[in-house]
């Protein structure tokens, strides 16, 4: 029963979530990127926004800052229950997942144990020194894990010390690890320091380490951290002496990328670094959370919040398309920014939130869309070529090409002798060999049968196919048609009395169009997946009506324009843009519906789904 | 960077060549900053008793944060010593050549590293995957992910 879910427990930890993220908002209010979204839909949409409707999830878009006041908010939850500062409460939760339950768990059940993981402090009593790991004989990865932490740091100052006593001295003469944490914090050293690293012994060099008292430059450092944070994409870094476990606190690396003592063309890239760090982090957090999805488009920084798609098992369900909210793609702004006045905004940010398909695929669901992709991406060239240059045996259904000779076919699986032309058996040709004039026997007849049935799977898939990417082809041309039809709509001023506000009518026709093209698509991956019977006759009943709207209104939009004709054609386009958006919200909100009452049966096993030999009840 | 690079291998060098190597490791050439070449002899009883192997280190600009490319030389009469860590194509799977490099170790300390490795040996044979991991190896070891696993050896 789903009411007893709400109970249990670790329902409670996701309606904290949950609260968290509205509490969040609730703060902020709107969010720029709404409002911006706000007033441009409210220009065209003819349906007032508003209503969610059944087809569309709810979700928030929150901004970079947004998501760094969610990150805020666990860390003081964190500091408040255990007792720690702050960046060892980030440390803390980085470690975790950001899982807050676990963490408190772990960290009332063993402290010690977890600040260690973490990386937040050295271990008390050091571990002796393990041997180099190697590979080969799979032991257990146990050992490898808890004593790399540890690894022996006396061993590599002997070998150093052997060949540079400086090192040695500096290194055995540091001062006995403290357990406040001070980072960074210049490491009390007898002079001069050499740094262990570049073996800089200048008497300005900036020796610095974690609380496990590691001094290295400040040079070194930057160095270490900027190549962690911009080649390996690594937040959590660890100190540089060889098997030290220590992770660099925030502060300790933001001191070190802030630091004045550095050129300005430096101090630009450290800032960088610095900025790229924090997207980490937030990338990070972003991942680890169920309820969050990065925005996959590029450059673009937002996340999206949809709880209610955050479970595997919703996405039998719904098809939660997001939009983060932001348009375009900085620097290719430029390029479709030369539509001029139309002031074309660049494609919205929409996704799925509930797999790694960047575009919207309503109405199918996740699991169906990504079966079809897979199959498109498999077969459908092969499909085509097999379908034009083969035929099957008639006795073992072997694929065979003849590429070449007589037809005379014996095949080389199962030795049957056939008529390529009529592929009949061969034995009834009798002497009139090579030339095959019994198209009508029977023999071949039934042949030609069983290969046609065979066909068949064939045909219906290309049947759905090539509509498809028809359908994926003109959506892609539909950048030209914008073009065309700025250049309509200029015209309209022209030859009429028009304003620039009243021709928007064909703009929004073309972004109907494109949307719709869009639905249709996919209605042929759902069609294809769908089992015969009453249900699939009325989904493809919507589809076709679909269609047929559509195709009467690109058609309107390639009409010529003449001056007498503009009131009637725009009445017309009007017309029929509000009836195409109408249709292609059946189309959603009847597929949808459909999903929530568990109406469509498949004709292939997918994901999250009964059999299809199991669906009756 | 590149300075960094170029100093710290500098000051090596000057190390290695005003204090010599530990026994059994001798440089045999440090033209530029790049590659750099050592023999290496197990001294003392081991299964290697009497052979020599040549060693060689490539560097990028980024060392000593990235770790030197660590292998031997294998061809020209030169062989790589039979390990179960070392490949016949003379890639060497430690852990302190990938993940566990440090910057604070240097060139000798890997020498002596896998000196040690050789000198600890009981078995001679090669990597069960010897085979099928030479087919495909790059040209460089540092691009291969090695799966570190076994602390005894």
């Amino acid at each position: 029963m789903a009411s007893d879910y709400e109970f249990s427990d670790s329902d409670g930890d996701y309606d904290d979530d949950e609260d968290m993220i509205d509490g969040t908002q609730d703060e902020t209010g709107e969010s720029e990127d709404d409002m911006d979204m706000d007033a441009f839909g409210d220009d065209f949409k003819v349906v007032p926004k508003g209503k969610r409707k059944s087809f569309e999830i709810e979700y928030e878009s929150l901004s970079q800052s947004d998501v760094e006041k969610l990150m805020k908010k666990d860390v003081e939850d964190i500091v408040g229950i255990l007792g720690v500062d702050e960046s060892t409460a980030n440390l803390l939760l980085r470690h975790m997942s950001w899982n807050t339950e676990r963490l408190i768990e772990k960290y009332m059940d063993n402290p010690t144990k977890v600040l260690v993981a973490a990386g937040v402090t050295v271990e008390e009593p050091p571990s002796s020194p393990a041997p180099i790991r190697s590979h080969s004989i799979p032991n257990s990865a146990t050992i490898g894990t808890s004593q790399s932490g540890r690894r022996p740091t006396r061993s590599s100052s002997k070998l150093l010390g052997s060949k540079s006593p400086s090192a040695l001295k500096s290194s055995s003469t540091v001062s006995p690890t403290s357990t406040t944490r001070l980072s960074p914090r210049a490491t009390d050293l007898p002079t001069p320091f050499v740094c262990p690293i570049c073996f800089d012994d200048a008497p300005t060099l900036r020796p610095l380490s974690l609380t496990c008292s590691h001094p290295f430059c400040s040079g070194c450092w930057t160095a270490y951290i900027s190549s962690k944070i911009t080649d390996e994409a690594e937040h959590a870094i660890r100190c540089m002496a060889e098997g030290c476990a220590l992770v660099a606190t925030d502060t300790f690396i933001h001191d070190l990328l802030t630091a004045s003592d550095v050129d300005p063309e430096e101090a630009k890239v450290n800032e960088e670094t610095w900025a790229r760090f924090q997207e980490l982090l937030i990338r990070h957090f972003v991942a680890s959370n169920p309820n969050l999805k990065y925005c996959p488009y590029p450059a673009c920084t937002n996340t999206v919040s949809c709880p209610a798609a955050a479970s595997k098992a919703s996405l039998t369900s719904v098809v939660p398309i997001v939009s983060c909210g932001a348009r375009g793609i900085p620097g290719a702004a430029q390029a479709s920014g030369s539509g001029g006045n139309l002031g074309l905004p660049g494609k919205e940010h929409k996704f799925c939130f509930g797999c790694p398909i960047e575009s919207d695929h309503r109405p199918v669901v996740c699991a169906a869309a990504r079966l079809w992709l897979k199959k498109c991406r498999d077969d459908s060239e092969t499909a085509n070529w097999i379908k034009s240059n083969t035929k099957e045996c008639s006795m073992c259904m072997s694929t065979i090409e003849k590429n070449g000779g007589c037809n005379h076919m014996t095949c080389k699986k199962c030795k049957h002798e056939f008529c390529w032309v009529c592929m009949g058996p061969w034995s009834e040709h009798g002497t009139a060999w090579y030339s095959c004039n019994r198209y009508d026997e029977k023999a071949g007849v039934e042949a030609r049968d069983a290969q046609s049935r065979s066909r068949a799977s064939l045909e219906r898939y290309l049947h759905y196919y090539n509509r498809w990417a028809n359908h994926e082809q003109s959506a892609k041309l539909s950048l030209d048609l914008y073009a065309k039809t700025e250049k309509k709509m200029e015209d309209m001023q022209i030859t009429s009395e028009l304003t620039w506000i009243e021709v928007q009518f064909m703009k929004k026709a073309v972004e109907e169009v494109d949307k719709c093209r869009m639905t249709l698509k996919w209605t042929y991956a759902m069609a294809y997946y769908l089992a015969k019977g009453n249900e699939k006759d009325l989904f493809e009943d919507n589809q076709r009506d679909l269609e047929k709207a559509v195709e009467d209104l690109s058609e309107l939009l390639e009409s010529p324009i003449e001056a007498e004709n503009i009131p009637m054609l725009r009445q017309k386009v009007t017309d029929k843009t509000v009836y195409v958006q109408k249709r292609n919200e059946i189309v959603l909100e009847d597929t949808a519906a459909g999903f929530l009452e568990g109406r469509w049966k498949w004709n292939v096993a997918i994901d999250g789904f009964d059999d299809p030999e199991k669906t009756e009840f | 960077m590149t300075s960094i690079s170029a100093r710290r291998l500098g000051k090596e060098l000057t190390e290695i060549k005003a204090e010599g190597c530990p026994v059994g490791i001798n440089l045999v050439k440090a033209d530029d900053f790049a590659t750099w070449w050592f023999t290496i002899e197990v001294m003392g009883e081991s299964l290697y008793q009497g052979e020599k192997y040549t060693l060689q280190f490539r560097f990028d600009s980024n060392y000593p944060i990235s770790s030197p490319a660590v292998q031997f030389v294998v061809g020209d009469g030169k062989v790589s010593p039979v390990h179960p860590h070392v490949y016949s194509n003379g890639h060497i799977c430690a852990s302190i050549l990938g993940n566990e490099w440090s910057p604070v170790l240097s060139v000798i300390a890997v020498c002596v590293t896998i000196q040690s490795m050789l000198a600890s040996c009981k078995k001679k044979e090669r990597p069960t995957d010897n085979d099928r991991y030479i087919r495909f190896a790059p040209d460089n070891p540092k691009k291969t992910r090695f799966h570190y696993d076994d602390d005894t050896v």
